[in-house]
């Protein structure tokens, strides 16, 4: 087995069961599956490659899990053309020249090397996502939306995640010392490459079933009231099994809904309500024109 | 009960057959991933039949298809013999008890099939019905048509993107060279970006086109899987939009819920007026501009062929291109005299073939051209 000792024994993880206790207590409701995946994560000190719908709470696990651990979380959001100046390190090159010019200005050294040296020091040296936390270390990396990204970025991260360092030519190997916990997401615009899967463990998140989903609500929004909670979820169900929707809402969408009538002051969720803050939920109008007709079958019950 | 990964247990047989049976069933399973699932059954307990599920879908797995595979054969493997684990004969023996793959035979046999099948195939997509089909079968067609590629054709955008080689990325040279105070350095270039034109599929559903409407729609499916913008219409006595029903992954769920938006399968054609309402509804206000409108018709047209012309001719001039694909083309003998199609031929962009397997390759070709 690996000789460092994991962060889950640390943290007196010792199954899938306290995993999902200590996330309840950071506000973060796991089904079974993914608290059985993020043990096995933590454990096996494997990056988690998590897929789903959009707003299935893939980033609010890593969030929960920095919390968990007491880490900082350090996150890497993924972009088309996104390289390794931005996700790994750079060099502060303004810093460097206007080092060069006052030493000439001062007319310091004349040792070449030694300045040379100087120029590739630590504070000319810009650590980006990736970098911090493999220095920072133990922390958790989050890859956010990956799909977005390349495919030289995947092979390149690939390299990183299965050494946990990087090598800066003028700098020398960075490695941590706690490998961090790397959570990676997607929403599956692209196949990734099988090789970096393999590299993973994975988890396809699901929308959560009516009672989690109630669940969530309270406990992310405690001070609006349990009936509000079971009409917004329960029609954000309705809506979101709909299969002509073009977008379903998300778990961020229902939150988003539930916060919005809190803010008008309603603890119950009529007709005209509904129909007047149903842009907290559908972002498309098709889905807005569609839902609109049939809102009083939606809230029945 | 747990064991050891290097220990020659019972439960490391049963674990590890289990993985190649997934393997044969389909799922991308290799060895370190077997490794990676045992080394996780060890952390989370052997004789807990939820934990070595959620351990081997975190590591067997890779994509939401591969799970809906894992659950069959997870409920196949450990719920028919008693409890987990419990040593059973020699590996080899019970891959083969595993019903997943099609009775006639898995992997090899499978796949030597299939070869044949397009090797020969010129008429294989005729006269299959759906709802009459084996499983076996269903797989063996829908393995045919994961074999088809579909590249959409592109276009060239307005926006620019950083490239190797092209015009000089003026701004981008200069910030570049601002970020080192000053100092020059390589030229930056950008070229246009491509972009993908749309893709229009208009697939006739009336009675003579009967026996190929089934293979057009998964044509539709495989175009809407690999295309960023692809829209499918059904033209028989009315247009219906079944884009939105095709987008479902698994095919057969999607053949299911575009038959059942259609109202008018095996009706009467009136090909000229259902294009007219196209054009009219969707094509001019922008479905149709720009686009590669593919129309997957015999031609029969029971109302005024000068109609049908008119219609094409107005699509030709929205569109960047129109190719009409007729399954009897690809006939001996055949030539396009019907009044529809007659009226049509003048308009088109493309005139292909749409009988076989190979000529919806050859479509797909035309189209990714275009």
């Amino acid at each position: 087995m690996s000789a460092p000792a994991g962060l889950a024994e640390q943290q007196g993880l010792g199954s899938a069961a306290d995993v999902t206790r200590r996330l309840r207590e950071t506000g973060y409701l796991a089904d079974a599956g993914l608290a059985t995946i993020t043990y096995l994560a933590l454990v096996m000190q494997r990056p988690l490659l998590l897929e789903g719908e959009p707003g299935t709470g893939k980033t609010a696990l890593a969030e929960a899990l920095a919390e968990l651990v007491g880490v900082p979380l350090i996150r890497l959001q993924c972009y088309e053309g996104i390289d390794a100046t931005q996700a790994l390190y750079d060099w502060d090159f303004t810093g460097q020249i206007l080092h060069l010019r006052t030493v000439e200005a001062v007319g310091g050294t004349t040792d070449a090397e030694a300045l040379e040296e100087s120029l590739y020091d630590d504070r000319f040296l810009l650590d980006r996502p990736i970098l911090r936390a493999l220095r920072t270390s133990p922390a958790v990396l989050l890859v956010d939306e990956i799909d977005r990204a390349d495919d030289e970025f995947e092979a390149f991260l690939l390299e990183v995640l299965s050494t946990h360092q990087v090598t800066i030519p003028e700098y020398g190997v960075v490695s941590a010392v706690v490998p961090p916990i790397v959570v990676l997401t997607s929403n599956r615009t692209r196949e990734l490459h099988d090789a970096l899967k393999r590299r993973c463990l994975y988890h396809w998140i699901e929308h959560p079933g009516l009672t989690r989903e109630i669940e969530i609500v309270r406990s992310r929004l405690p001070e609006i009231s349990q009936r509000l909670a079971e009409q917004v979820t329960t029609a954000v169900q309705r809506i979101r099994h709909d299969d002509d929707m073009l977008k379903p809402p998300g778990i961020a969408e229902t939150l988003d809904w539930a916060r919005a009538l809190q803010a008008l002051g309603r603890d119950e969720l009529d007709l005209e309500t509904a129909g007047a803050t149903l842009g907290a939920v559908l972002k498309y109008r098709e889905d807005t024109d569609r839902v609109r007709d049939s809102l009083e079958r939606m809230l029945a019950g | 009960m747990t064991f050891a990964p290097s220990g020659a247990d019972a439960g490391v047989e049963l674990f590890t057959a289990f993985a190649r049976a997934l393997h044969h069933a389909g799922v991308r399973v290799s060895g370190d991933r077997t490794q990676c699932f045992l080394r996780a059954v060890v952390h989370t307990g052997a004789g807990d039949r939820a934990a070595v599920y959620w351990s081997g879908r975190g590591t067997l797995c890779s994509s939401p298809d591969d799970i809906v595979v894992y659950d069959a054969l997870f409920s196949a493997w450990f719920d028919d013999h008693g409890p987990l684990p419990r040593a059973r004969g020699p590996a080899a023996r019970t891959i083969q008890q595993v019903a997943l793959d099609p009775p006639d035979g898995a992997g090899e046999q499978a796949d030597e099939q299939l070869v044949r099948t397009v090797a020969s195939a010129q008429e294989v997509l005729r006269h299959r019905d759906v709802a009459g089909m084996s499983p076996a079968e269903r797989r063996h067609l829908a393995a045919l048509f994961a074999r088809l590629q579909a590249t959409p054709p592109t276009r060239r955008s307005m926006r620019r993107r950083a490239h190797h080689r092209g015009e000089v990325d003026a701004r981008r040279t200069l910030r570049d060279q601002l970020r080192r105070a000053g100092e020059p350095g390589p030229l930056r270039r950008r070229a246009r970006r491509p972009r993908a034109r749309r893709v229009v599929l208009l697939v006739d559903v009336s009675g003579s086109m009967e026996p190929y409407a089934d293979a057009l729609l998964r044509l539709g499916h495989v175009m809407t899987r690999c295309m960023p913008a692809v829209e499918v219409f059904t033209v028989g006595t009315r247009l219906t939009r079944v884009t939105q029903a095709l987008r479902t992954r698994d095919v057969e769920v999607a053949l299911l819920a575009a038959s059942a938006a259609v109202p008018d399968w095996s009706g009467g054609t009136r090909l000229g007026e259902v294009l007219r309402a196209f054009v009219d509804r969707w094509g001019q206000r922008g479905t149709a501009r720009g686009a590669v409108v593919v129309i997957a018709s015999d031609g029969w047209e029971r109302g005024d062929p000068r109609m049908l012309g008119e219609q094409v001719a107005r699509l030709q001039r929205l569109s960047h291109a129109v190719v009409w694909m007729n399954p009897h083309r690809g006939k001996a003998g055949y030539e396009p005299v019907q009044g529809g199609m007659a009226a049509a031929l003048p308009h088109l962009d493309a005139f292909v073939s749409g009988h076989s397997l190979a000529a919806f390759g050859r479509l797909l070709e035309v189209v990714s051209d275009a």
